[in-house]
């Protein structure tokens, strides 16, 4: 499957998922440079990690207004496949493609650390290669990701599915001291209503390799470019 | 262009003038005998910025002349940004460290964050992709109402690191991090980035062919960190609160696209010498890259891009505003390279060329402000062969105070895990990213990061070691152990040292006994560095870390790279992050104890945090023996024979042993051939190795063939530590000890 990995300003995990998609899963990959206004036929597009423009204001704010965000919407409400990873997970919030926002940390630090995740779904083309229910280790390394909505859209949220991965310890269990950034409801990854938006705080391609100790991460990038229909997608998804 | 003038409204030069720039009669002679005339105020300015030691190394350079510097793999050494060594496969490491003392005590977010923005420049320069950073951080007393202070001081540093680390997206792989009372008037830190490049793409600072442009990119010049390099080479006094203007702001948004499209620019061809701006701005870059090209520069100061319009000559040539870069091009080729920088959103601007009669030329509104030779100024700056005596007091130093035998050796190791100083660093590390970029196998806590160099079987390793307490007692054995407990941790993941750079952190070298232990202390680097065919290739040396008379330990931080040619011979990919790991993992492996146990308690943790005691004589350090120990360690980790690997350093096996235990929860039984007070000794060139019980032989039979002691101390299992000594038995839950040394740190802090 072709991908494309948007580079902006201070994107700085871009080179990461190019070498797991480009190199471990040998696919056709490239870079997206932030001013180009279309996406040279990419199916997956990954928005990567990273300080896009200093994350000076608030983190993904500015790299949401990027030219190319036009075409990555049309993609998107298309029904395309979008991997928001960290930084990218921020953007696809500004940007109004997944919902809710995020605020400093819990403790107002910068939290680089392994944390565990439960998968919630398993009928998203991302989450094929998982179980539901399943623990995950990854790795988080990040300032602002202790994700907030109201209530009532939080019930929304939690009632259509569209909460993939939550902070949970290594059992599995929901625990204050295992979702670090204070995430309302231990949230860490999201997805649109249709499923073919997927947003996380964690780095699955930091973990996608046994040699670093960890591949938990890889079938993540596996799902995301798993040709084919996840069961929850829209036919106008994959192929 | 007319004679070089002071501008209307600039001070009168004299030698008053010249003394409160730091400058000597002797020096300010010389200069105005080198001008044939009074300098100008901008020339006075930026000669002081050329004559301080930041630039000059004038009271180190002599002493630093012992350091071996070459080795069949040394690309670059010491003169560059930074050096470089070929670590196989076509490619080769740029690395150097670097302190940011004196800004980072004054202000220690913005001091800490652009040490590590200026280390980073000064590795991608030279063409080089920085792939880690390490920072070795000293601070003084945390404790208490006292320590109030230097609370704030570990926040900001490790919150300013952080977050410019962080953003630029290096990881921050290791370090260390030290507290003592020496260090409560003056900070250090000190900050390392290793960049990797292939070989036929380093770049070097040099301003070569006249008439080719010089670009000026980055940020605009503005008032702040002017005297920056002045300052550094100076002690603090009461007065030093009012120079938190000296001290520079970072921007690492800026330093990341500056990052990109530098070595964008770098792989367009047309650039032929590229430099930072760091200490001394404009200054140190043009005057440097043009003695190293025996070349001149004509510089036209109205064409540097400025923050406000106000600016003096004499303050553009001077500040040390951050995030900036001086690229010499092609001739007719300024438009490649600013067509570059205008993608990452970076202005480039043409502000002189390369000429070819070794003098700098500096012209603003019409005249001449600055007229002076090159060469002489940068290469022939003062060199000191200060005096240097022994401190008076060194023999009462060196007396041995007999240490007291623990009565409850658990109860001494739980104190020393509950300290600072020996608790665990998470609290720090956590708040760097040590995991971007992909490459991290063994990451920050252990003895040395290892990092995976994509595309090749091979991987890196990285250290930082000193120990200022044993420097202080006796500054040549100090300075021998730094290096041996460097190469000795790179031997524990089985990596090949093949360079080294180092920050030596001293008081001021006017004091004699301060001179003689950094002379004391280079000699015995230097002769460690040659008994294990260790270059130095980079370094960085600041002095006058003193307040009011109080100078702080000498502290001559080693920071050393190693190869790990092979790593798929240690063992199995997936087990990879763990067996090249500090920590026990599996049950049933043995543990061994490599190297011969004396007693030694000098500068030891033992006395210094239980008893208040820093006396004695520091371990003896047999180069001979550790390079017999480094070599069993290689051997053993390239026959995949070891599971973990940790080396005895501060607190001594018993530490050891709980830091063993600690990462994964996984305790031992066993016992020692000692008594209680050996459990604490830090007798050097020692290691624990852990191997399956099938493997035990073949490491202890390769043991005797290199003449290293060895001996099976116990099994790994359960969730206690159970070692038996020589009367008696220490019997500790993991689980509990664990808890202590991870609270210690956060406790601290507050």
């Amino acid at each position: 499957m072709k991908c494309g990995i948007v580079v902006f300003p201070g994107s700085n995990c871009d080179h990461d998922v190019y070498h797991v998609l480009g190199h471990v899963l040998e696919q056709e990959t490239v870079f997206l440079w932030h001013q180009k206004t279309s996406l040279d036929g990419c199916e997956l597009i990954v928005l990567p990690g990273g300080f896009s423009y200093g994350d000076y204001l608030r983190a993904g704010s500015m790299a949401a207004h990027s030219p190319i965000m036009a075409a990555v919407r049309r993609h998107a409400e298309a029904g395309g496949r979008v991997l928001g990873i960290c930084n990218g997970f921020q953007m696809l919030l500004e940007a109004g493609l997944l919902p809710g926002a995020m605020r400093r940390n819990r403790d107002l630090r910068f939290l680089s650390v392994d944390v565990h995740l439960r998968v919630e779904r398993d009928d998203l083309v991302y989450c094929s290669g998982y179980r539901r229910g399943e623990v995950l280790r990854m790795p988080i390394a990040h300032a602002e990701g202790n994700y907030v909505d109201t209530d009532e859209a939080l019930d929304d949220l939690e009632q259509s599915g569209q909460v993939v991965f939550r902070y949970v310890d290594s059992e599995g269990n929901l625990a204050s001291g295992a979702n670090l950034n204070g995430s309302k409801r231990s949230i860490a990854g999201v997805c649109s209503a249709e499923g073919n938006v997927l947003g996380l705080m964690p780095h699955p391609e930091r973990c996608a390799e046994a040699l670093l100790g960890n591949g938990d991460g890889l079938a993540l990038l596996t799902g995301a470019v798993r040709v084919g229909r996840g069961a929850e997608l829209p036919a106008a998804v994959g192929g | 262009m007319t004679a070089p003038s002071s501008l209307a409204g600039e001070p009168v030069v004299d030698a008053r003038l010249a003394s409160e720039h730091g400058l000597t009669t002797e020096e300010y002679g010389g200069l105005c005998d080198l001008l044939g005339r009074v300098p100008t105020y901008t020339e006075l300015g930026i000669a002081s910025a050329l004559y301080s030691e930041h630039c000059s190394y004038k009271s180190s350079k002599i002493h630093l002349r012992r350091f071996p510097t070459r080795s069949r793999r040394v690309v670059h050494g010491p003169g560059e940004n930074a050096g470089v060594v070929e670590i196989g496969h076509g490619w080769v490491a740029a690395f150097k460290m670097e302190s940011h003392n004196h800004p980072s005590f004054i202000e220690p977010y913005q001091g800490a964050a652009t040490g590590v923005g200026g280390i980073l420049r000064d590795v991608f320069t030279m063409g080089a992709r920085p792939i880690a950073c390490l920072d070795s951080l000293r601070f003084g007393n945390i404790d208490g109402e006292r320590g109030a202070r230097m609370r704030h001081l570990v926040d900001g540093v490790v919150r300013g690191i952080g977050d410019y680390g962080n953003c630029v997206g290096i990881p921050t792989v290791g370090g260390e991090t030290g507290f003592h009372s020496s260090y409560n008037g003056n900070i250090l830190v000190n900050a390392f980035a290793l960049g990797v490049c292939r070989r036929e793409r380093i770049f070097t600072a040099v301003a070569s062919g006249a008439g080719n442009p010089i670009l000026y990119a980055g940020s605009r010049t503005g008032r702040d960190g002017i005297h920056g390099a002045t300052m550094a080479s100076e002690a603090f006094d009461s007065e030093s609160e009012a120079k938190r203007p000296t001290v520079q702001v970072g921007d690492p948004f800026t330093e990341k696209v500056l990052l990109e499209a530098s070595l964008e620019a770098m792989r367009s061809g047309v650039v032929l010498g590229v430099q930072d701006m760091g200490a001394a701005g404009l200054t140190s870059s043009c005057f440097e890259m043009a003695a190293r090209g025996s070349a001149g520069v004509e510089l036209d100061l109205d064409l540097v891009p400025l923050r406000e319009a106000s600016l003096t000559p004499y303050e553009i040539m001077l500040s040390e505003s951050q995030e900036r870069m001086v690229f010499v091009t092609q001739r007719g080729q300024e438009g490649t390279v600013a067509s570059i920088l205008a993608r990452w959103g970076l202005q480039a601007r043409t502000i002189g060329r390369v000429t070819e009669d070794g003098r700098a030329r500096l012209a603003f509104r019409g005249r001449t402000v600055a007229d002076m030779p090159v060469e002489p100024l940068v290469d022939g700056a003062p060199v000191y062969d200060r005096p240097a005596r022994p401190p008076a007091d060194l023999a009462r130093r060196q007396e041995d105070v007999r240490p007291e035998v623990p009565d409850d050796p658990l109860g001494a190791l739980k104190r020393l895990l509950g300290t600072p100083e020996l608790g665990d660093k998470e609290w720090i590390f956590r708040q760097y990213d040590s995991t971007v970029r992909s490459n991290t196998i063994v990451g920050p806590g252990s003895d040395a990061a290892v990092l995976r160099l994509k595309g090749t079987p091979s991987a890196l390793a990285l250290t930082s070691d000193v120990n200022p307490s044993y420097c202080w007692l006796d500054p040549r054995l100090g300075g021998r152990q730094a290096v041996a407990e460097a190469v000795r941790n790179l031997a524990t993941v089985g990596a090949e040292p093949v360079g080294m750079t180092n920050c030596l952190n001293f008081g001021s070298p006017e004091n004699p006994e301060i001179a003689w232990q950094l002379r004391e202390c280079i000699s015995g680097m230097a002769d460690a560095c040659r008994a294990f065919d260790v270059p130095v290739i980079s370094g960085n040396v600041s002095l006058y870390n003193e307040t009011e008379g109080e100078a702080v330990r000498p502290t001559p931080t080693v920071a050393m790279v190693g190869v790990i040619d092979e790593l798929m011979e240690m063992g199995v990919e997936g087990e990879l992050n763990r067996l090249l790991g500090c920590g026990f993992w599996r049950p049933g492996d043995r543990v061994l104890l490599l190297g011969r146990s004396g007693d030694e308690f000098g500068g030891s943790a033992y006395q210094r945090l239980l008893y208040g005691v820093e006396a004695g004589r520091p371990p003896s350090v047999d180069l001979g023996g550790e390079a017999a120990l480094c070599g069993l360690l290689r051997r053993a980790r390239r026959s995949g024979w070891l599971s973990a690997c940790h080396d005895l350093a501060e607190g001594g096996l018993i530490v050891a042993l709980a830091e063993c235990a600690m990462p994964w929860g996984l305790g031992m039984r066993g016992s020692f051939d000692g008594g209680p007070l050996s459990l604490f000794s830090e007798g050097q060139g020692r290691a624990i190795v852990t191997a399956s019980p099938a493997r035990v032989e073949e490491v202890l039979a390769s043991a005797e063939a290199l003449g290293v002691a060895a001996s099976d101390i116990g099994e790994v299992g359960g969730d206690r530590i159970v070692l038996g000594f020589d009367g008696g038995a220490v019997d500790g839950s993991v689980d509990e000890l664990r808890r202590i040394w991870t609270e210690a740190l956060p406790r601290a802090v507050g």
